[in-house]
C-alpha cells in the first residue's frame, strides 16, 4: 500500500473513531444538560417577559444564547470529523488512480487529512474563545479540505490510472 | 487455460471473489451497510413528509402562544407552552437522529466492506466483528427513536432514559468494531508479510464504476462548496438573527408591544426555515456524494446486466442531484419544491434498492466464464 493510501486510511479510521468517541462522550454526559440549558433559559427569558422583567430577560437570553452557541459547535464537530473520515477513507481506496506522481499524492493526502483535523477542531475550539483564532483555524482548515479536493478531482478527470491494491 | 484466466484482469477477479464468501464479512458489511442505508432513507423521507412539517408548525404554534402569554402576564401559560415546545422538539431531534445514525452507520459499513481485505484477522473474526458492528448499528438508531416514547421511565438515572441507554450501548458496539478493524490494519501494516494483501476489487475498472466516482465527486465537492459559503456569508448572521429575534419577542412581550412581537415571531419562522434548507442542501449533497462513490466500487458484484447497471447508476446521481437543488428552491417555491425533493429521494432509495438486490443475486457466479456479461466483467 502507497504512503498517501496509508496516510488517509489510518488517519480516516483514527477520525472516525475519534468523532464517534467525542459523540459518545458528549452523548453522555453534556448533551442532555446543554438541551436542558437552552429550555430553560428561553422558559426564563419569556416568563420574565410575563413578570414585566426585562433584566431576567435580558439575562436569560444570554445563557440561552450561550448554550445554543456551545450545543451547535459541538454537534458540528462531532458530524464534520465522522463526515470526513468517511470521505478520507474513500478516497484511500481509490487514490492510486489519480494521474500524479508519488510526491504529489502524500501532498495531497496530507492536504486532506489535515483539513479534516483543523476544520472542525476549530469550530470546536470556538466553544472556549470567541477570538479570532479559533475561526482562524476553522477557516484554514476549510479551505484546506476544498482546495484538495478540487485538487483531486481535476487528477481524476485528467486520466483514469490502472491500479492494484 | 480459458482465455478470461489468460485475462490481465483474471487475478483481481480472483482476489476479489475471494473476499466475497458467502456469509463473509464483506459481504455482511456491504449488504448490511446498503440495508441500514435504505431503512434510514425510507425512514426519512416518510418522517419528512408526515412529520416534519406538522411538527414544525406545532413548534411555532407554542411558541407564538408562550410569546402571546408573556405578553399577557401569563407566567404559567408561558412555563407550559415552553413545555410542549420542548417535547416537539425531542420528538423531532430523536427522529432526525435516528434517520441519520442509521445512514450515518450503513456508510460506515460501506467503508469497512471496502478495507475488510486489509484487514489482517481471521475470517471467522471479521465475520463476528462484522455481525457486532450489525447488531450496534441496528440498536442505536432504534434506542434513540424510542427515547421520546419510553422517557425516563423505570431509569435510575435523573436525565438518561433506558432507550437513551440502550442507544449508548449500541453506539459502544459499533466504536468495539470499528476499533477492532483498526487493530487489524494496523497488523497488516506491521506484517512484513503486508505487501502480499491484494485487493482485485478495487483494480478493476467498470464503466458504471467509473460513472458514479466521477458524479459522487463532483456531488462532494458542490456540497463542500456550499457549504463553505454557508459558513462565511450566513452562519454567524443567522446566530445573530436567531438571538435578536427571541430577545425581541420576549422584550417586547415585557413591554406589551403585540406589533413587535409578531413580527418577531414571523422573521424567526422564515430564518428557521432559511438554516433548515441551507444544511439539508449541504449536507444531503455530500452525503449522496459518498455514497455514489462507494458504490462506484462495487459495483462488479453488482450481478445485473450492463445496460441496467448504468440505468440505476444514472437514476442515483439523478436523485442525488434532485433532492438537495429542489431542497435549496423550497423558500421560494414551497411545496412544489418540497414535493421534488422528495421524488429525489425516492429515486435514490429505488435505484440503491435495485443495486442491493443485485449484489444478493451475486452468489459466486462471477468466476465462471460462461457469464462475461454479468457481474464482475471479463
Amino acid at each position: 500500500m502507497s504512503a498517501a493510501r496509508r496516510i488517509l486510511l489510518v488517519g480516516g479510521l483514527a477520525l472516525a473513531l475519534w468523532g464517534m468517541g467525542h459523540g459518545l462522550w458528549y452523548a453522555a454526559f453534556a448533551e442532555h444538560q446543554a438541551l436542558n440549558a437552552i429550555g430553560s433559559s428561553l422558559t426564563a427569558a419569556f416568563s420574565g417577559a410575563a413578570q414585566r422583567n426585562a433584566p431576567r430577560v435580558n439575562s436569560s437570553m444570554q445563557q440561552y444564547k450561550e448554550a445554543k452557541y456551545v450545543y451547535d459547535r459541538q454537534v458540528d464537530a462531532h458530524s464534520h470529523w465522522i463526515g470526513f473520515a468517511m470521505l478520507l477513507i474513500v478516497l484511500a481506496v481509490c487514490f492510486d488512480r489519480l494521474a500524479l506522481s508519488e510526491k504529489w499524492k502524500v501532498l495531497l493526502a496530507w492536504g486532506v487529512l489535515s483539513g479534516a483535523v483543523f476544520f472542525p477542531l476549530g469550530v470546536l475550539l470556538q466553544t472556549f474563545s470567541h477570538g479570532p483564532m479559533p475561526r482562524a483555524i476553522a477557516a484554514l482548515g476549510s479551505a484546506l479540505e476544498i482546495v484538495s479536493l478540487l485538487l483531486i478531482a481535476i487528477a481524476f478527470a485528467r486520466r483514469p490510472s490502472p491500479a492494484c491494491a | 487455460m480459458t482465455s478470461l484466466e489468460s485475462s490481465p484482469g483474471w487475478h483481481c477477479i480472483q482476489t476479489a471473489s475471494a473476499s466475497f464468501e458467502p456469509l463473509g464479512a464483506r459481504r455482511l458489511f456491504l449488504l448490511g451497510g446498503i440495508g441500514l442505508i435504505l431503512v434510514g432513507m425510507l425512514f426519512g423521507d416518510i418522517f419528512a413528509v408526515f412529520v416534519l412539517h406538522q411538527n414544525a408548525a406545532k413548534v411555532g404554534a407554542n411558541l407564538a402562544r408562550a410569546a402571546h402569554a408573556a405578553l399577557a402576564g401569563n407566567s404559567f401559560a408561558v412555563q407550559t407552552n415552553f413545555q410542549n415546545v420542548g417535547k416537539f422538539l425531542e420528538n423531532r431531534g430523536t427522529k432526525v437522529d435516528t434517520h441519520v445514525h442509521m445512514t450515518g452507520f450503513g456508510y460506515l459499513a460501506l467503508l469497512l466492506a471496502l478495507v475488510e481485505p486489509w484487514i489482517a484477522l481471521t475470517p471467522r473474526a471479521k465475520r463476528g466483528i462484522a455481525w457486532i458492528f450489525l447488531v450496534g448499528a441496528g440498536l442505536l438508531p432504534v434506542g434513540v427513536f424510542l427515547i421520546h416514547y419510553v422517557g425516563l421511565v423505570y431509569s435510575p438515572f435523573e436525565s438518561i432514559g433506558w432507550a437513551s441507554i440502550a442507544a449508548d450501548f449500541g453506539g459502544f458496539l459499533v466504536m468495539i468494531a470499528t476499533l477492532a478493524c483498526l487493530a487489524g490494519l494496523w497488523r497488516n501494516f506491521r506484517s512484513p508479510a503486508r505487501e502480499r494483501v491484494t485487493d482485485g476489487l478495487i483494480a478493476l475498472q467498470d464503466p458504471v464504476g467509473r460513472l458514479l466516482l466521477a458524479g459522487g465527486i463532483l456531488l462532494v465537492l458542490l456540497g463542500f462548496l456550499g457549504g463553505g459559503y454557508y459558513a462565511a456569508v450566513d452562519l454567524y448572521s443567522h446566530e445573530a438573527r436567531d438571538f435578536d429575534d427571541l430577545s425581541q419577542m420576549s422584550l417586547a412581550a415585557a413591554a406589551r408591544n403585540a406589533n413587535a412581537v409578531d413580527h418577531a415571531l414571523a422573521d424567526y419562522g422564515q430564518l428557521q426555515g432559511e438554516k433548515a434548507v441551507k444544511m439539508a442542501a449541504h449536507a444531503h449533497a455530500i452525503e449522496f456524494g459518498l455514497l455514489a462513490m462507494m458504490l462506484a466500487f462495487f459495483q462488479p458484484f453488482v450481478n445485473l446486466r450492463d445496460v441496467w447497471k448504468r440505468r440505476w447508476a444514472l437514476v442515483l446521481l439523478l436523485g442525488s442531484a434532485l433532492l438537495p437543488f429542489c431542497v435549496l428552491l423550497e423558500l421560494r417555491y414551497g411545496l412544489l419544491a418540497g414535493g421534488l425533493a422528495d421524488f429525489g429521494g425516492l429515486l435514490v432509495v429505488v435505484a440503491l434498492l435495485a443495486m442491493w438486490i443485485g449484489i444478493l443475486r451475486c452468489t459466486g457466479q462471477w468466476a465462471a466464464a460462461s457469464q462475461p456479461r454479468r457481474g464482475i466483467p471479463a
